[in-house]
């Protein structure tokens, strides 16, 4: 299998332009879409912008910016989440990979558990609840959610990682003559800051994309997050969906995640399938 | 993932010191407990407490609008969920979205992680690309994909000279929504299976390659039994995944052209309605059935791997 034919590699691009042909195309129309200038949208159904124009994406940004508010909102709730979801599984997953102990099992298939569980089964309770107790409509409200569904995915992904850690170079590292604390920040510290990173992102990505939570925990722009702020944009009228808008905004909140993506492809791809869990 | 415990478990037990250990093994039992604690009690409280709220909720006649008629009454909210129409076509369209959208997954999927799997080159670009749409936004997919076949603004009427909307039917509307999926989620699927092709043996299709056996009987005789954990596993998560689908529909439809799923009638009973009685039976029924779900793949899961043993 070392040599290859020219008709096999020809073969082999068409299927790799496929592949990529398939992913890329939606984001190319989306990208199209919102260049167009909004007047010509309702009408003008060609796949290339005929004269692009940025003025959708500044008209996001003007005055009282509905979308720049679910922005900051979407970055605060996720950017949190992912934050506190990672210090408690890390802690868990340390346990779960390093540690021997009974009920190992049953937390594993607990996590399990939750990783299918439907939100939408929750959802009314939680609007009970937090109107109730004042945390309807606030960031907080949907960091809770954020942080305990990713919490499996989270879980999963990192003790596959911690698994892979050799840990006997934390023991070398001490009968070498590191203290305790350095053998874990310049020994371990280092070895499992990537798989960390890699759960992270998995978990960022997570909740930057909920839509349930964000639509029905939240009311105004005090916590509306990007995906619930895009579904209830209004236009000129309240009938008319504002295309332009939405396919500018939509193209904004997609670049942040292209970037990592492109930047961390194998890392995620690794991720994913060590947690193998949905994500 | 239960075998993946168990290995872990088996090789900790091997790595453990000597025996006799006792205070040693109970201390280690009561730190692993201390980390795990907060995790778990997150995931209890988070979880647990709303499922029980919502079956409480779910034997009460409740209706926000009206907070001061709230009133026990037994189980008289599944049985007008459980003899309304509504309820059975919503849950007829979510098995159509769940099992349209998970077969062509499974068939797409395992096309590109074979592709990805012997690809002579370009292994990151697909890679990359293949995690676009999983990272991308549900909304912001189903908004692309609904403005491409909306008559006013896409290009895809006009490219089939479709000269209907979409959207103005029941069957263009699954079709529309059961592409986003596949668009969005067939990734997923693609590098599980990835993972599970990569637990194929090259030496065993090269001894059947040697014996005569073509392409599509290796693929079928030795890749896809090998494989059946790994596309379990898969076509599981998938499904659960898929059976909840709310986000697409909500913005495509909103139920409209009778494609309203299980998850939309709760949203409408619940947050539109206000109705958390009957709202909170519509949950817990989802609930119901994806255990189901879960129970009847893990016995298939589990039979499979029997058969596995014995077998070929």
């Amino acid at each position: 299998m070392s040599q290859y034919t020219t008709r096999q590699k020809v073969g082999w691009l068409i299927a790799i332009m496929v592949v990529v042909l398939y992913a890329l195309i939606p984001i190319a129309w989306l990208v199209g879409l919102s260049l167009k200038p909004s007047s010509t949208i309702g009408t003008d159904t060609s796949f290339f912008p005929g004269s692009p124009t940025f003025d959708n994406y500044s008209a996001l940004f003007k005055g009282d910016s509905e979308f720049g508010d679910a922005l900051v909102n979407s970055l605060v709730c996720a950017g949190v989440a992912t934050f506190i979801a990672i210090m408690l599984a890390a802690m868990a997953a340390y346990a779960l990979a390093r540690l021997n102990f009974a009920g190992k099992a049953l937390i594993l298939s607990g996590s399990l558990a939750i990783a299918m569980f439907p939100p939408i089964s929750i959802v009314g309770s939680l609007f009970d609840v937090w109107r109730n107790i004042g945390l309807f409509d606030t960031k907080l409200g949907l960091i809770i959610p954020y942080m305990t569904f990713s919490l499996p995915l989270a879980i999963y992904t990192l003790s596959a990682f911690y698994r892979e850690i050799p840990w006997e170079l934390e023991q070398a590292a001490q009968i070498d003559g590191a203290t305790p604390f350095q053998a874990f920040t310049k020994v371990i510290l280092p070895l499992a800051a990537p798989g960390t990173f890699t759960a992270a992102i998995l978990v960022f990505i997570f909740a930057w994309n909920d839509f349930l939570f964000a639509n029905t925990l939240t009311s105004t722009s005090n916590a509306r997050t990007v995906p619930a702020a895009l579904a209830f944009f209004t236009g000129a009228s309240q009938f008319d969906q504002p295309i332009a808008a939405i396919a500018a905004a939509a193209v904004l909140v997609t670049i942040p995640i292209i970037i990592l993506v492109l930047i961390f492809q194998r890392r995620i791809v690794a991720g994913l399938t060590a947690g193998a869990v949905k994500g | 993932m239960s075998t993946e415990a168990v290995t872990a478990d088996t090789r900790q037990t091997a790595q453990k010191p000597k025996k006799g250990l006792s205070d040693r093994a109970r201390s280690e039992r009561r730190t692993a407990w201390m980390l795990c604690a907060p995790a778990v009690i997150v995931m209890l409280l988070v979880t647990g407490y709303p499922i029980i709220y919502a079956v409480y909720l779910s034997l009460q006649k409740f209706d926000l609008r009206f907070p001061d008629d709230k009133e026990f009454v037994g189980l008289s909210n599944y049985v007008d969920v459980l003899t309304s129409t509504t309820w059975w076509t919503d849950v007829f369209n979510t098995v159509v979205i769940t099992v349209g959208s998970v077969g062509i997954e499974l068939v797409l999927g395992m096309l590109i992680a074979l592709v990805m799997h012997r690809a002579i080159f370009g292994r990151g670009a697909v890679r990359t690309a293949v995690l676009i749409p999983y990272g991308i936004i549900t909304v912001v997919a189903s908004f692309a994909w609904l403005y491409a076949f909306q008559k006013t603004s896409g290009f895809v009427p006009a490219l089939l000279g479709q000269n209907q909307d979409f959207f103005t039917t029941r069957e263009g509307s699954f079709l529309v929504i059961i592409l986003t999926e596949v668009w969005k989620t067939t990734p997923f699927m693609a590098l599980l299976l990835l993972a599970g092709l990569a637990l194929v043996p090259d030496e065993l299709l090269e001894a059947a390659k040697v014996d005569g056996a073509s392409a599509w009987q290796r693929f079928w005789r030795i890749t896809v039994p090998l494989m059946r954990p790994a596309i379990l596993v898969a076509v599981l998560f998938r499904t659960l995944d898929a059976f909840r689908v709310f986000d697409s529909v909500f913005i495509m439809t909103r139920g409209a052209n009778k494609t309203e799923t299980v998850s939309i009638l709760g949203y409408n009973e619940l947050i539109t309605r206000l109705n958390l009685g009957v709202g909170s039976a519509v949950s817990v029924l989802i609930f119901i059935c994806v255990i189901i779900i879960a129970v009847v793949f893990v016995k298939g899961l589990g039979a499979s791997t029997a058969q596995q043993t014995g077998d070929t």
